[in-house]
């Protein structure tokens, strides 16, 4: 898969270690406690601005809150977020996928591919949406809703693989060996699914870190306080008119940065792993695929 | 064919039943309206009644059962809120949603079709790596982002469109630029991609062979094949940014059904937000339905068979 260090999206990569460590070192190098408020100090504008003051650097929200050092822990909260609910995502979606898939005949995978079937139906922010309605705020409430509301992606998709490796002569031959189940499955089936794996997981993290912000800027995300950069937007939207931007549209720079660099080392994990892709990218002959894309578009919070 | 159409509105009904019951459980396993609906100051036998009133005080499978029985019969209760029927409540709000998704739908043709061809018909050229970038980006601006920025700078700078509301062609201009965005960006790439794998078969050659000049054979020959799994992504975003359009209704404050479904949830009313959810539930399905049909129309050899 890698054919040259070269090819490596190193800008991306360099600036996404860039924004973890950030993230990790967020306590000692904020200038501020990101929730400690100052009225004499609100809406301060950035550093280099008339007005400014570098003891805040890129100013202050309408609470007096510093807004570096929320867009730090922001950081901190988003990355979680896009890992942490990847992995639940991982995990359920994964385990149901081959469980169904070894399993083709029986009735989980009946049960399982029917509530695929019905959750890719419905667009994820609105069940996120509804759940977390009912169950109120909570950054770790809502890393999980994320994370079981993308399981169905991966369902389909590992069944689908083992699925199709369930056939190959290696597989045959594990069973004839007397290999287990499980053995089989993890030693066997699970290495084979991966690539596919890596290629999807490589797009919803960045999914995962915009639909927090999106929750959270909807005032249905992580609780007030919490320094989320979607939540931030939205507190410093209403300074907007009054000409006070940097409070919403620095967390928001921020964020984009951050899913730009995630993307940006997906679209390279998706040409390295996906050999339609690869073909695509050396302008190779195929032969024509009439289905759908390889990772499927999946909703986005509008 | 009737059939499969049958087999598929089974299909649909069945997953429209089993969101319903999904979410009604969920609402039912936590939140209480009454608390909600009932001023603090009202008595404990006050509450009662009106929980009385509203069926509220009924055992869950009574509640369910008569909830379903009124959906039914087209009765999907009233709105806690404003004591209204729910769905008529919903369809109301349509209009105003169906305008901005078929504004942002186009848009998003409009730019991302003939970016997609330029793209696909001069690959890794400037224009192609360009509108790669961009595209990129597209899909990095959280939709949130995006209309902040455009109301910073058309209504708060430039002063030249209404940041919030509805009426004019004007306050639809925002936001469906907002939702089309990151839809621009999905089409050109699908396109590029669907029809560069188009332009490598045989077929293609052949009419190159025949003397047909580059525009038919792309645009006449190529495009019509191509567009077949470029169908399914149209449609499916169709229905998505219909249900999806939850962050542009609410930065824009536009009256649409996604920021009453929001409202409805924020204030506990059930009725509503169910109401919401059956029609979101069977617009998808329908959509569904109709790309497999018009997968019929695009590609003969598809067959609807059983």
């Amino acid at each position: 898969m890698l054919r040259n260090w070269r090819d490596l999206p190193w800008v991306s990569l360099l600036v996404l270690a860039a924004l973890v460590m950030i993230a990790i070192l967020a306590p000692w190098i904020a200038p501020h406690d990101p929730e400690e408020q100052s009225l004499l100090a609100r809406l301060d504008p950035p550093g280099w601005m008339a007005g400014g003051d570098w003891s805040y650097p890129l100013g202050t929200d309408g609470l007096g809150r510093d807004v570096l050092s929320n867009i730090l822990f922001g950081l901190r909260v988003s990355l979680l977020a896009g890992f942490v609910a990847v992995a639940i995502s991982v995990v359920i979606g994964g385990v149901a996928g081959l469980v169904a898939g070894y399993r083709s005949d029986g009735w989980f995978d009946t049960v399982a591919m029917r509530l695929v079937d019905i959750q890719l139906a419905l667009p994820a922010v609105l069940i996120a949406l509804a759940v977390l309605a009912i169950t109120g705020r909570g950054l770790w409430k809502v890393i999980a809703v994320i994370g079981v509301v993308g399981w169905a992606q991966y369902a389909r998709l590992v069944r689908s693989s083992v699925l199709s490796e369930r056939q190959q002569d290696y597989v045959i031959a594990a069973m004839l060996a007397g290999a287990s189940g499980p053995r089989i499955v993890f030693r066997h089936l699970l290495p084979n699914v991966l690539g596919p794996l890596l290629v999807q997981i490589s797009v919803d993290i960045p999914r995962a870190v915009e639909l927090e912000a999106s929750l959270s800027f909807l005032g249905l995300g992580v609780a007030v306080t919490t320094p989320s950069l979607g939540l931030r937007v939205a507190q410093g939207y209403q300074y907007l008119f009054s000409g006070a931007w940097w409070a919403s549209v620095l967390p928001g720079v921020a964020l984009v940065i951050l899913v730009l660099s995630e993307n940006l080392i997906g679209d390279w994990v998706r040409d390295a792993l996906d050999p339609r892709a690869r073909g695509r990218r050396r302008r190779r002959r195929r032969v024509l695929s009439a289905g759908v894309p390889y990772t499927v578009p999946k909703v986005r919070a509008g | 064919m009737t059939r499969f159409i049958g087999k598929r509105i089974l299909q649909a009904v069945f997953s429209v039943w089993v969101v319903v019951t999904l979410v009604f459980v969920l609402i039912h396993a936590t939140g209480n309206p009454i608390a909600i609906l009932a001023p603090e100051t009202m008595s404990a036998a006050d509450k009662a009644q009106l929980a009385a009133s509203l069926g509220l005080d009924r055992p869950f499978w009574v509640q369910y059962g008569r909830y379903l029985g009124g959906v039914l019969h087209g009765d999907l209760g009233l709105s806690y809120y404003s004591a209204q029927p729910a769905m008529g409540l919903i369809l109301q709000r349509i209009p105003v949603t169906a305008e901005l998704v078929v504004l942002a739908i186009a848009i998003a043709t409009v730019f991302g079709l003939p970016f997609g061809i330029f793209s696909a018909v001069w690959p890794n050229g400037v224009t192609d790596r360009l509108l790669r970038g961009i595209s990129v980006l597209g899909s990095s601006v959280p939709t949130f982002f995006l209309g902040i920025l455009l109301i910073f700078a058309f209504s708060v700078e430039l002063h030249v469109l209404p940041a919030s509301g509805a009426g004019s062609i004007g306050h639809y201009i925002m936001p469906a630029f907002t939702l089309a965005f990151f839809r621009i960006a999905l089409f050109t790439r699908l396109t590029r991609t669907s029809l560069l794998d188009t332009l490598s078969l045989n077929y293609v050659r052949t009419a190159r062979a025949k003397g047909l000049s580059e525009p038919v054979v792309v645009l006449k020959h190529a495009l019509r094949t191509a567009m077949l799994p470029l169908i399914t992504v149209f449609g499916l975003q169709f229905g998505q940014l219909f249900a999806g359009a939850v962050i542009t209704e609410t930065i824009f404050a536009l009256p649409g059904m996604n920021r009453l479904a929001l409202e409805s949830l924020y204030r506990l009313d059930y009725p509503v937000v169910l109401s919401y959810v059956i029609i979101v539930a069977a617009m998808f399905a329908a959509i569904n339905l109709l790309i497999d049909l018009l997968y019929g129309v695009f590609d003969p050899r598809v067959a609807h068979a059983g």
